[in-house]
């Protein structure tokens, strides 16, 4: 009987898998994750400007889920040059030896709303493991997911000392990913 | 009677003591900002200068905040009229206050718009947040970040000007004008 089932299971499963096909990130399709600092007060929200992600997403089964997304610590973009080479230096994202900060998702939970996503964080070769809660809703363009996380840049060894004291340790990372195919 | 006679001739040749002190707080913050403003573009990035930006800013809301409450005091209470001297130095000078009332208008509230613009709200004395004028537009920037350098230059040259032309009376003319500044009415 077990096993009977098991049978029937499976070509319901591969469907699934199969409508879960994997959803690609860009900001071409209209995807944006930013990062907003916080110095003397003032919050400066800047995007990166080039990433790329996957997630294999089916709300069937959340909790196979998957996601990965890999920006261009290079591509953040302060609005001004000398900010923007500032910010890729050796002290802060050093994007000649990182050039991609990574989010790997280890464990996916549905929750109200969306999920909850658990996974790596790997920013200047440090991770961290981090929880982050994301809204899922549908739009023309395809699934989209939103959510944000607080981290810590000094957990990552990311900026210099210098700047200790005027612009706070905490950074949002906020992001709107659209699924496409 | 006297009192009253004693009253119409002092407001007929002094300040308020609100309109002389306002004068001098303005003259400072402007001063203030202004070398900040001609510094600060040129410095490395560093701390310093992401805080000589912010002061600027803090410093700029507060012109602008003086301006309103001298406009206000100015509409309400009339100064004393200009020294006698030839027609034409009447009319430069009416003249050139009123753009010095115009600048410490428009001069903060060119650069307010321009910070929004790089994204860069203002948060007064990095504690209150002031509403975002625009939003962050690279472009927009660009072109703001002109006009404000533009009109906060020629805000510099009539500010020299204001300068000579009371030390000119001071100095040239030996009448009152300069000395009237130091002085109110009670």
């Amino acid at each position: 009987m077990r096993n009977r089932l098991t049978w029937l299971a499976l070509p319901v499963a591969f469907a699934g898998m199969a409508w879960a096909a994997d959803l690609n990130i860009s900001p071409a399709a209209g995807s944006t994750v930013t990062a907003t600092i916080k110095q003397e007060g003032v919050e400066v929200e800047s995007p990166f400007t080039k990433f790329t992600g996957r997630i294999a997403y089916d709300p069937a089964r959340v909790a196979a889920s998957t996601a990965l997304i890999e920006v261009e610590t290079g591509s953040f973009d302060f609005g001004d040059a000398a900010y923007n080479a500032e910010v890729r230096k050796k002290s802060w994202f050093d994007s000649a030896t990182y050039p991609k900060a990574k989010f790997q998702s280890t464990s996916i939970q549905p929750a109200a709303g969306g999920f909850q996503a658990t996974g790596q964080l790997t920013v200047k070769g440090k991770v961290q493991t981090v929880t982050v809660p994301v809204k899922v809703s549908s739009s023309p363009a395809g699934t989209v997911f939103d959510g944000s996380f607080n981290m810590s840049r000094k957990a990552f060894g990311v900026g210099d000392p210098v700047w200790e004291g005027t612009v706070d340790d905490k950074v949002v990372v906020k992001f709107h990913l659209v699924g496409g195919k | 009677m006297a009192t009253s006679g004693t009253q119409i001739s002092l407001a007929a040749t002094h300040y308020t003591r609100t309109a002389v002190t306002l004068h001098w707080l303005i003259a400072a913050c402007v001063l203030a900002a202004l070398f900040m403003g001609w510094t600060m573009t040129d410095m490395a990035i560093s701390p310093a200068r992401l805080k000589t930006y912010n002061y600027h800013k803090w410093v700029g809301v507060t012109v602008l905040t003086l301006a309103v409450m001298r406009l206000a005091w100015r509409l309400t209470h009339r100064p004393p009229p200009l020294l006698p001297m030839p027609r034409w130095q009447k009319l430069a000078a009416h003249g050139g206050h009123a753009l010095l009332y115009a600048l410490i208008v428009v001069v903060p509230l060119t650069g307010w718009i321009y910070s929004n613009a790089t994204g860069f709200r203002v948060v007064y004395l990095g504690k209150i947040p002031l509403p975002n004028l625009v939003g962050r537009d690279k472009a927009l920037a660009d072109t703001w970040h002109e006009v404000h350098e533009v009109l906060a230059i020629s805000l510099a040259v009539l500010v020299g000007l204001h300068v000579l032309a009371a030390l000119q009376h001071h100095f040239v003319h030996k009448d009152n004008t300069l000395r009237r500044m130091f002085q109110w009415r009670h």
